[in-house]
């Protein structure tokens, strides 16, 4: 059985090797991909964050993933027609940098969070699930209907957004940016775990009477860990759309956030790497497999009900031979 | 009547039909461990549900230090100085013993909110949590799972918990329950020291127990409190040897 810490360094290195080898055998696509992991796994570090540590489990983070998207696609699009953004009594201009708008990613993710938390706290278990589904599904209409924003469409952004002092253009410095980001979400997820407000946090999701006898408020502890969730799934959102310089509805759907929620649980809720782990799998399987048959998804349906099944812990569970952080 | 710790007024509850709680007045001292004892289905983890919050009471009130906590949180009334302990152990299972007690000891200090800083680093939490494992004998299991605690200990840590809020009364709901003869004596021995530090209610079915530690005992019968009084007083007391301990004997 293998140390847990040894298996994050080796998936890390993993995720930098692939892309620079692809770069140095000149294969951007395989760059493309790498990205595209980093970002469904920088999504799914933000949602492990409620579901894992906190117990939530949410089907509307697809919400929050989307509002990331159409922050930028949104900015940028008023920047490249040139057209200011009237929001109410204010007028301000678009913007074509990535600072800015992951800044509006995170706090309009992070607001939205709250606001759907604190509705969709009230409830737990199944109900908890339905209301988020709801509300990501209200996210999912309204952007169909908002013809502004292209509707069912959605919105082309030209040329990727910038970052100073580098050339997001070519794929392995926006891959870089991402892994980036990745690797920041990771190290609040394995600081928060370990904080004061980790451990009242882990507490609430296995017992929450517990937790309120010793005078915490479990509801409380759970709505900022929603609302750090969301924060991080609407800034894989972001980065996400600048990919494919394209948002559109779809990135709203519950598809997405059953996704996310199975990536994490093939690779290990609540651990550290699985949302990663999960998140190189499936873009894995969708490229090869992709390939071959439309149905892929069945394999990947296959994976999953082996690991609920057999290995409680996922692909991090089997290898470090305990289904959880302690046991 | 203002030198109880702890008071209930009135209380009333019923599920439907049942009076869970019919009129129950109680009080309970400084120093003093007042044990409530009564059949299967008598009311006492309602009452105690009803006391330290979580189940809200159809009438009557619930006091602390002359306060009225009645319409105060779980969570507010354990921050007023509750220290409660489950009859079902609710601890953090997959949590070690340390983390739990860890816990209680955040709890007290009411500062959960540090997301930078490591829990384990916090001294004064872990100076806490380790005086509160030594004291009910768990200190060398500290790094062992809860999940692995046999019964009898989890029943031990459910009071190291409690003791980690340093509060000013206890409220324990069975304590000694599956402990075995041994752990029983232990855990009596352990509780006669701990009154002083705070009174304790104390609810109970192990009547050498209640016998051995108990200041004052009320039996509770259909929700009812039949009687309340010294040990002697309720074992002379031919009602309470109809409604309860006669049907033992
Ligand atoms: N939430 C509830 N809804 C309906 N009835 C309840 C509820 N909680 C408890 N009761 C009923 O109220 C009565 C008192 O239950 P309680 O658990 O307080 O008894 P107890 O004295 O603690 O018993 P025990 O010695 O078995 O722990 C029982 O008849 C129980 O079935
Ligand atoms: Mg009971």
């Amino acid at each position: 059985m293998i140390r847990e810490s040894y298996i994050n360094w080796i998936v890390l290195a993993g995720f930098l090797v692939v892309p620079l080898w692809a770069l140095s055998a000149d294969e951007p696509f395989t760059i493309t991909l790498a990205t595209r992991a980093v970002l469904l796994a920088l999504a799914a570090v933000g949602l492990n964050i409620a579901l894992g540590i906190g117990g939530l489990v949410s089907l509307g983070h697809a919400a929050f993933f989307g509002l990331g998207g159409y922050a930028m696609g949104i900015l940028a699009h008023h920047a490249q027609t040139f057209t200011p953004l009237e929001l109410g009594m204010f007028t301000i201009a678009g913007t074509k940098s990535m600072p800015i708008i992951w800044l509006t990613a995170i706090i309009v993710s992070a607001l939205a969070a709250f606001v759907i938390g604190l509705l969709s706290l009230r409830t737990t278990g199944v109900y908890f699930i339905m209301i988020t589904l709801a509300f990501g599904q209200m996210f999912f209409f309204f952007s169909i209907s908002w013809s502004a924003y292209g509707g069912e469409d959605g919105l082309s952004i030209y040329v990727r957004n910038g970052f100073p002092g580098l050339n997001t253009l070519v794929p392995i410095q926006f891959f870089g940016l991402c892994f980036t980001a990745l690797c920041a979400a990771l190290f609040v997820h394995w600081k928060l775990r370990k904080s004061p407000f980790g451990l009242a946090l882990n507490a609430a999701r296995q017992s929450p009477a517990r937790v309120e006898t010793v005078g915490l408020n479990p509801v409380r502890l759970k709505l900022l860990a929603f609302v750090i969730s969301g924060a991080i799934t609407g800034l894989a959102g972001a980065l996400f759309a600048d990919l494919n310089r394209f948002v559109s509805p779809t990135m709203f759907s519950w598809q997405l956030s059953g996704e996310l929620i199975v990536l994490i649980i093939i690779g290990g809720v609540g651990r550290l790497m699985g949302p990663v782990i999960g998140a190189a799998l499936f873009v894995t399987l969708e490229h090869f497999l992709g390939a071959f048959t439309d149905f892929w998804h069945v394999w990947l349906g296959v994976i999953l009900l082996l690991i609920v099944l057999f290995a409680r812990g996922g692909v991090v569970g089997i290898l470090t031979g305990k289904a959880g952080p302690h046991v | 009547m203002s030198e109880a710790v702890l008071e209930t007024r009135n209380l009333h509850k019923s599920f439907g039909a049942l009076k869970a709680t019919d009129d129950v007045s109680i009080d309970l001292r400084p120093g003093e461990i007042h044990a409530i004892i009564g059949p299967n289905g008598a009311g006492k983890s309602t009452l105690i549900a009803q006391i330290c919050g979580g189940l809200q009471p159809d009438a009557g009130s619930v006091h602390l230090s002359g306060r009225d906590v009645s319409g105060l949180s779980t969570a507010a009334r354990a921050q007023a100085g509750l220290g409660r302990t489950f009859q079902i152990s609710a601890l953090a299972m997959e949590d070690t013993v340390l983390e739990n007690a860890l816990l209680g000891a955040l709890g007290q200090s009411g500062r959960p909110w540090q997301f930078w800083r490591s829990a384990a680093r916090r001294t004064d939490l872990l100076d806490r949590a380790m005086a509160a494992l030594d004291r009910v004998g768990l200190l060398d299991d500290a790094e062992q799972v809860t999940a692995n605690l046999s019964h009898g200990q989890r029943r031990q840590l459910e009071v190291a918990v409690a003791l980690t809020l340093g509060p000013k009364a206890f409220v324990m709901d069975e304590p000694m329950a599956g402990l075995g003869t041994e752990g029983s004596k232990t855990m009596t021995t352990f509780l006669d020291g701990l009154r002083e530090e705070a009174p304790i209610l104390l609810v109970e079915h192990d009547m050498d127990a209640v016998f051995a530690l108990a200041d004052r005992i009320s039996v509770l019968v259909y929700g009812r409190v039949i009687a309340t009084g010294t040990v002697d007083e309720i074992r002379a007391s031919k009602e309470v040897k109809e409604a309860y301990l006669g049907e033992e004997a």
